[in-house]
């Protein structure tokens, strides 16, 4: 992908002395995947950082053109695999969006149910692995636990504990597990009792805030001119939660806040996703013991086939703003798929922030940034 | 901004634009030429169109289109400009002096569709390897060897 002679070729042309360039990943464990980071360097200095994609390039896009609206729903699963729901949703929603299908509130609530536990799920996972990239290992732990629980009520409910696959055009694939209110309710009363532990170990953490604070700095400018979405905007005060913006399902009659932060730095991304996942749970706790009875899925054909003309809709992942855009000629499969990816437009800007710092510091920059590679290269 | 009166506005930018408002969103096809302008009019104009959400291409067989979804963050009103590209060659200006989004974009348009941009700081490969050959997101491409004919 990249050969060896080209690394050495544009250090000669970039003539200063003291140039180093270092190749980060493709098997770097903080870079959790395959991301292939080309770091130049000044001393201890970032120079010039320029990633590397494609290692898990699946031609996603491609793949999807052949496949019919019922079943191109399951490779988005295995795409941003920490919100697999998520994507799942805002593919049933363009498809149930282009031919008019009515979607039952039952299936309604669980959606933003399940989406919210993911968002959790996301953010927890990303909360111990970011931890432990910045050297803190015990974090990891705990946040496990917590997500354990999720994983626990996402295996009863749809038989997968990662790559789930739920969420069908029309409603739901089958009914919920009759356990699932009760899960749900275990998994609040233990996160509510033990997120003050997260505060404890990291937040207040000397160490950490020295590692996280003024290191990556992303103005609210450069974060909509990159196209940054999700927990990364916000930590700069840009608001762009899809959820109060263009609410889909029922998140217009759930009362939740949208945090903002304003420093733009790593630490304000932490405390962003921190924060976001006290208001996930208040969206829970507003619906579990409220989920209608009736139809978990609405009537559809057997045959699904988009009407002629360009759709598209948008959902907020753990990650920012996820859209799918379909080019339809009419037929049961689409003539063109996009996916606008959150991860993408988030690592473009991993270079504006990171130059000038030094290298320990891109750790913190690129932890904060969640970065999940099969999102990327698609 | 009502439809008509964003139609007003950019028929004085792109005279030659067209307009189709079956979709949810306004679409405006202009020529490969008028695309940079009226690009940077929208964002630096009266629009402020400062967001860029998602820039693709579309290959119909007989030509390629490009295809720029814009918003903003103040007003929150997209629009859709598009433009046709020959299909033999296609060139157009870029737009990553103005969105900042659009240079990884276009990249991976140029990989994919082996679309052109002009001005472009970096265009290089981004996902496929350096040596691939073909513009596998066409209609028309063929691997035989990894694609499975459903």
């Amino acid at each position: 992908m990249y050969n060896q002679t080209e690394i050495i070729k544009d250090t000669s042309e970039l003539g200063a002395d003291g140039e180093l360039v270092i190749n980060m990943g493709p098997q770097h464990p903080a870079t959790h995947g395959v991301l292939h980071l080309v770091v130049t360097l000044n001393g201890e200095t970032i120079k010039k950082i320029e990633p590397h994609l494609g290692y898990i390039h699946r031609s996603i896009e491609k793949m999807c053109e052949s496949l019919t609206y019922r079943q191109f729903i399951y490779v988005t699963s295995r795409m941003d695999y920490l919100s697999s729901h998520i994507n799942n949703l805002g593919c049933a929603l363009l498809v149930e969006k282009g031919m008019q299908i009515e979607v039952p509130d039952r299936a309604k609530y669980v959606r933003v149910i399940l989406s919210e536990l993911t968002r959790i799920a996301s953010h927890e996972l990303w909360l111990g692995a970011m931890a432990m990239d910045l050297g803190a290992f015990t974090p990891f732990f705990y946040a496990f636990r917590e997500r354990e629980m999720i994983t626990d009520i996402m295996e009863d409910t749809c038989g997968a504990r990662l790559t789930m696959n739920y969420i069908v055009p029309g409603g739901l694939m089958y009914d919920l597990h009759p356990d699932f209110q009760k899960k749900v309710k275990a998994f609040i009363t233990q996160f509510k009792s033990k997120v003050t532990e997260y505060e404890d170990l990291v937040t207040n953490n000397v160490i950490f805030q020295s590692r996280t604070k003024g290191v990556g700095i992303l103005s609210a400018e450069d974060a909509i001119s990159y196209g940054c979405t999700g927990p990364v905007a916000r930590a700069s005060g840009v608001s762009c939660d899809i959820r109060k913006i263009y609410p889909y399902e029922v998140y217009d009659k759930v009362q939740f806040d949208e945090v903002l932060e304003t420093a733009g730095d790593s630490f304000a991304r932490y405390m962003v996703r921190v924060k976001e996942m006290n208001q996930s749970i208040r969206i829970i706790e507003q619906l579990i013991d409220n989920i209608p009875e009736g139809d978990f899925v609405g009537k559809t054909k057997n045959v699904l086939k988009l009407p002629k003309g360009e759709f598209y809709t948008r959902v907020e992942t753990a990650r920012g703003e996820f859209g799918v855009y379909v080019v339809s000629e009419g037929g049961t499969t689409p003539h063109r798929i996009k996916f606008r990816s959150p991860g993408f437009s988030n690592l473009s800007v991993l270079n504006h922030i990171s130059v000038g710092s030094k290298i320990g510091d891109l750790m913190a920059s690129m932890g904060t940034l969640d970065l999940v590679i099969p999102d990327i290269d698609r | 901004m009502t439809n008509e009166e964003i139609k007003e506005y950019i028929t004085t930018l792109a005279p030659a634009a067209t307009y189709d408002e079956t979709g949810e969103w306004l679409n405006i096809l202009v020529t490969a030429e008028e695309l940079q302008p009226l690009m940077l009019a929208l964002r630096n104009g009266k629009m402020q169109m400062n967001y860029l959400f998602c820039l693709t291409c579309v290959d119909f067989k007989t030509h390629l289109t490009m295809v720029y979804h814009l918003s903003a963050t103040t007003h929150r009103q997209s629009i859709v400009i598009k433009a046709n590209l020959n299909r033999e060659q296609p060139v157009i200006e870029t737009v990553c002096d103005i969105w900042r989004t659009a240079e990884f974009l276009e990249r991976e348009v140029f990989e994919m569709f082996g679309v052109h941009f002009t001005n472009h700081p970096d265009l290089r490969k981004l996902i496929l390897e350096d040596d691939f050959k073909g513009y596998p997101l066409r209609k028309d491409f063929e691997d035989p060897i990894n694609m499975i004919k459903l």
